[in-house]
């Protein structure tokens, strides 16, 4: 299915959240994950199953400034 | 409070915009802005909002001038080095604008201080490095209800987002908790284009001329992205969480707290 992360359209295998994540090689402390501009709490990336045209949005951390 | 007539033309550009105009100037010279941080983006924002004849800018910064701060933190010059941050600033601020009131706390924010200080001030403006800082200054702003325009930079990428307490989402409602300090480059070992600094800190300053004059449309509700590699920006709307453990319908935080100890944590990416 096709979804796209971060504004790019991306060929992805489905399953969860959590499986694109791992897929990937994302930690999940790492990043706050937004679907369909709806935040993902940790907890449920696992249990929230990836649909065809979803966007989603990996934020990492930005931390400098100085 | 009237203007003499060196300010009426000192400040000529800004009073001839309808938005601005002498009423919004007064405004100007009457805010009292504060930078967390006087570095990198604490710097063109300094220097940005000197000029525009804020009224009085405060400056926290524990840190002396180092060498490897000359390549973004335009604020210092090579004489400066080895001088407390706030004072090189202070005189910096104050050589391109005397209006302007500099208050300079040389000392680490911490939950002790932050209350204290911010009572003092109309908008934060976070320009520090470290994430146990970012935290601290998010929950500080939601405790003293102050606006706060949040900034970070890193590598090629930077990102800012407006935050005013309790009607827009703050950094919790999106990133909870500080990363586990093993996760996270520091800034020293990721290094950052020193532009980035100018790019995302003279937003920063944009976004709290704007809380200051109360006009336009603030980025809050949302993350602005931007990629120097390809000079591209992106908006990421986010909105508050019910479940943020601050601002949320059931919090968990009701008092500041110092989280350990500060660790340099810049960021990481895949």
């Amino acid at each position: 299915m096709q979804v796209k992360i971060n504004g790019k359209a991306e060929e992805v295998a489905g399953g969860s959240v959590l499986d694109l994540l791992q897929a990937k090689k994302i930690e999940p402390q790492m990043v706050a994950v937004e679907v369909n501009d709806a935040m993902v709490e940790r907890d449920r990336l696992g249990t929230t199953q990836l649909k065809d045209g979803d966007r989603l949005e990996f934020l990492f951390y930005m931390g400098g400034g100085r | 409070m009237e203007f003499t007539e060196d300010q009426i033309n000192r400040y000529s550009r800004h009073i001839l915009l309808p938005e601005v105009g002498g009423k919004g100037q007064k405004k100007i010279a009457k805010a009292r802005i504060l930078l967390v941080g006087a570095g990198g983006l604490g710097s063109p924002a300094a220097l940005y909002l000197a000029a525009a004849g804020v009224g009085k800018i405060g400056l926290i910064d524990s840190d002396v001038v180092d060498l490897t701060n000359l390549q973004r933190q335009i604020l210092h010059h090579t004489p400066d080095v080895g001088r407390p941050k706030v004072l090189s600033g202070k005189e910096k601020i104050q050589a391109l604008n005397p209006d302007v009131a500099v208050s300079m706390y040389e000392e680490r924010l911490t939950a002790g201080n932050a209350i204290k200080i911010f009572n003092d001030y109309d908008v934060v403006i976070d320009g520090v490095d470290n994430f146990t800082a970012k935290f601290l200054i998010n929950d500080a702003c939601f405790f003293a209800e102050k606006p706060l325009v949040h900034g970070g930079i890193l590598r090629f990428d930077g990102r800012v987002t407006t935050i005013v307490p309790k009607k827009s989402a703050c950094y919790r409602c999106v990133f909870k908790t500080p990363p586990p300090p093993g996760l996270v480059a520091s800034c020293q070992e990721a290094g950052v284009i020193g532009v980035l600094a100018g790019v995302i800190g003279t937003i920063q300053a944009t976004e709290a001329l704007k809380l200051v004059l109360g006009i336009g449309r603030l980025l809050t509700d949302r993350l602005l992205d931007f990629d120097a590699r390809k000079t591209q920006f992106r908006e990421i709307k986010v909105k508050r969480n019910p479940n943020c453990a601050l601002c949320g319908e059931h919090p968990t935080i009701t008092e500041l707290f110092d989280d350990g100890d500060p660790y340099a944590g810049c960021a990481v990416r895949p």
